[in-house]
């Protein structure tokens, strides 16, 4: 009885000694321009080469900028850092998407997008974020730049094995809840260490219902809760998404690759170190009101007292996260005016993110006061939102269309907020000083973040008046 | 990598949970292309204000905790990113240890690859420590990575537990590179028997 954790770990393990951390092969390292330079460095300091330039692949976008991708960069660093990001790809025979090329885009939306990921693999990129990719039923996860040297030096990297998390949702998600909704939901439940030291597998049939991009979603923030990684065994969803992509196999290899995805799965009766059920049909839209992902409520909830709080440690947590926010225990979430609106990220800037943000603000026009600006995740998906005429339903109701980027997911680039200001986002952290020193983030879902660009606060999306 | 046998030094707590890589290494310091130099901006939107000022009420800035060398920490210290630059800018400002109840995993395992002790330890000893260095005048501990013990000069002793793999690395100032490198038959063998459909990018 072995759970999908346990499977692919188990294929991919090269070398294993007693009391020792096992050597296992990665199949596809992803690189950007943030966690690599000194790794490169560390490669010509002791004369070793990429062993694997095949299965090595690059994109730049944190420090892009996306508002001219093609105008210099005036950060010196930000500059130098693409720099010899480009740099270290050509002397190391790496490829990589250059700025406003093709496919060029946040590391966890291009990859899936040209059909990179797949299951049964395993994935690391120096970026916890990679997670997002367990959602094909591959093994993903971030890792620090000396193990990105590692990976490049090795394409192996040294692990324990963690533990194992069933988390199960059963039910339907009601109207206008998403992926979003449900993974902020669970990690105010488990809390931002809940599953630390485990990989978690969703599954349950609210999981086997969301699309491609929503179990991304999903996966994506399993981070957040302090998980390895997130998985999602394999099914037809996944194998119609990868059909025909650009790297997905052909021909008779599809048919092999096909057969051995579908064993991809846990064994019934598996034996997991924690189970965590929950039932979908409850779940509301979320909004977080604090300063990590776990300080969510639903969007008719008032923010809570810290004397609600688990202990004293948590209260004094509390208490912070309410000064730092401007906010007062018993406020209602939808009375809550914001004054710009990202949607972007890795979490939630995928072409259905898009789209279901664009239903919501056609026929509409952004709140006077609320400055809101679209970050597709990639090129790819920029180009398919304008021909799908969306870019023109954001920017007719005046969001402004960008480039593709990280952007304000982490403001390293020029978008970021004055201190003070509030933002309802799409993006992953709303950690203190995360959009900008002082910054105030709400996370929330693309429809929800589009109804409070709209509204200049949040709404329940629930009764929004959809104009066709 | 510097290695770690024995270390002595100034403690001083920042003991709240959650304190994430964001604020331990603010990200517009993630844009050096070089492992050192982090120190001057550690926790810098808490130790500088908007004008790059020290910030008085900052525990790092006060005289009786200047050149601490061991951060007594809070429950899930260093959670969120993968950033390495976390671990080098706290290494870099001069710490050598890190103690709290528990510790993000990424950042667990990237502290020691720069050569930095994380050593985990339950809540109430770590309350009892967190009181000392507020009670006590340059408090030292001292820590025997050897023995595996932690103690003060006022007969606190205490045992810890950690991996024994990464303990050696730590005492002998190992690299895992060298380590996977002795491995290199078994790579060889292993990517020989890869299946056909996986990707290649080339
Ligand atoms: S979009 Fe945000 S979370 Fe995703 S990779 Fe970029 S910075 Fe990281």
């Amino acid at each position: 009885m072995r759970t999908l954790y346990d499977k692919i770990w188990d294929s991919h393990v090269v070398y294993q000694e007693e009391g020792k951390p096992t050597i296992i092969y990665i199949d596809l390292h992803l690189i950007h321009e943030v966690t690599t330079p000194q790794a490169f460095d560390g490669l010509r300091k002791s004369n070793r080469k990429v062993r694997r330039p095949d299965l090595t692949i690059g994109t730049m976008d944190h420090s892009v900028p996306t508002k001219n991708i093609f105008s210099p960069i005036k950060d010196y660093f930000a500059d130098l850092q693409i720099k010899t990001f480009r740099k270290n790809c050509e002397e190391f025979g790496v490829k990589f998407f250059d700025i406003g090329t093709e496919n060029q885009g946040i590391v966890h939306v291009f990859a899936p997008e040209i059909g990179l990921t797949q299951p049964g693999m395993t994935i690391v990129c120096g970026d916890s974020h990679t997670s997002t990719h367990g959602a094909f039923g591959a093994l993903a996860f971030g890792i620090g730049t000396s193990e990105v040297e590692q990976v490049l030096a090795t394409q192996c990297l040294l692990q324990k094995k963690s533990k194992n998390l069933l988390i199960k949702i059963s039910g339907k998600l009601g109207f206008g809840i998403t992926a979003k909704d449900l993974i902020l939901y669970i990690i105010g439940r488990i809390g931002t260490d809940g599953a630390n030291g485990y990989v978690i597998e969703y599954a349950g049939d609210a999981i086997k219902n969301l699309s491609m991009e929503g179990r991304m979603t999903v996966c994506n923030m399993s981070i957040e809760a302090g998980a390895r990684a997130g998985l999602i065994a394999p099914d037809e969803v996944t194998f119609d998404y990868l059909k025909d992509k650009p790297f997905a196999p052909k021909g008779e290899l599809w048919e092999k690759a096909i057969d051995y995805w579908q064993t991809l799965k846990s064994d019934d009766d598996s034996a997991f170190d924690k189970i965590f059920e929950l039932e979908a049909d409850k779940i509301e839209p979320q909004v977080t009101w604090g300063t990590t992902p776990a300080m969510v409520i639903s969007v008719n909830d008032e923010i809570p007292d810290p004397s609600t709080a688990k202990n004293e440690l948590e209260q004094q947590a509390f208490q912070r996260a309410l000064e730092y926010m401007g906010l007062e225990p018993a406020r209602k979430i939808t009375e809550i005016s914001i004054n710009y609106a990202f949607i972007g990220s890795c979490t939630n800037a995928r072409i259905e993110d898009l789209r279901e943000a664009a239903k919501v603000v056609k026929g509409y026009k952004v709140h006077p006061k609320v400055k809101a600006i679209v970050v597709p995740g990639s090129e790819t998906v920029k180009r398919q939102a304008e021909s799908e005429g969306l870019a023109k339903i954001f920017t007719e109701a005046g969001f402004e269309w960008r480039h593709s980027g990280c952007s304000m997911c982490i403001a390293m680039n020029d978008d970021y907020l004055q201190p003070g200001e509030r933002c309802a986002s799409t993006s992953n952290r709303n950690f203190e000083g995360r959009q900008g020193r002082g910054s105030r983030t709400h996370l929330a879902s693309p429809a929800m973040v589009a109804a409070a660009a709209i509204a200049g606060h949040f709404v329940d999306i629930r009764n929004w008046k959809f104009k066709d | 990598m510097q290695k770690f046998i024995k270390h002595k030094g100034k403690a001083v707590a920042i003991f709240q949970p959650n304190i994430d890589t964001d604020q331990i290494l603010p990200k517009q310091f993630l844009k050096r292309i070089d492992k050192t130099g982090f120190g001057n901006f550690l926790f810098y939107d808490w130790r500088f204000d908007e004008n790059g000022n020290p910030n008085p009420e900052f525990i790092l800035n006060q005289e009786r905790y200047k050149d601490a060398s061991i951060l007594i920490a809070g429950k899930n210290f260093g959670s969120g990113s993968s950033r390495e630059h976390a671990p080098w800018a706290l290494f870099d400002y001069g710490f050598r240890a890190i103690l709290a109840p528990s510790f993000g995993e990424i950042f667990y395992n990237n502290s020691f690859n720069v050569g930095l002790l994380l050593v985990t330890l339950p809540e109430g000893i770590i309350k009892t420590l967190v009181e000392k260095t507020e009670t006590l005048e340059h408090y030292e501990l001292e820590i025997d990575l050897q023995t595996k013990q932690i103690s003060d000069d006022f007969g606190f002793n205490e045992s810890f537990e950690i991996d024994e793999f990464k303990r050696e690395k730590l005492l002998k100032g190992l690299d895992d590179i060298s380590f996977i490198l002795q491995f290199q038959d078994q790579i060889s063998e292993y990517e020989s028997k890869r299946p056909l459909w996986m990707p290649k990018v080339l």
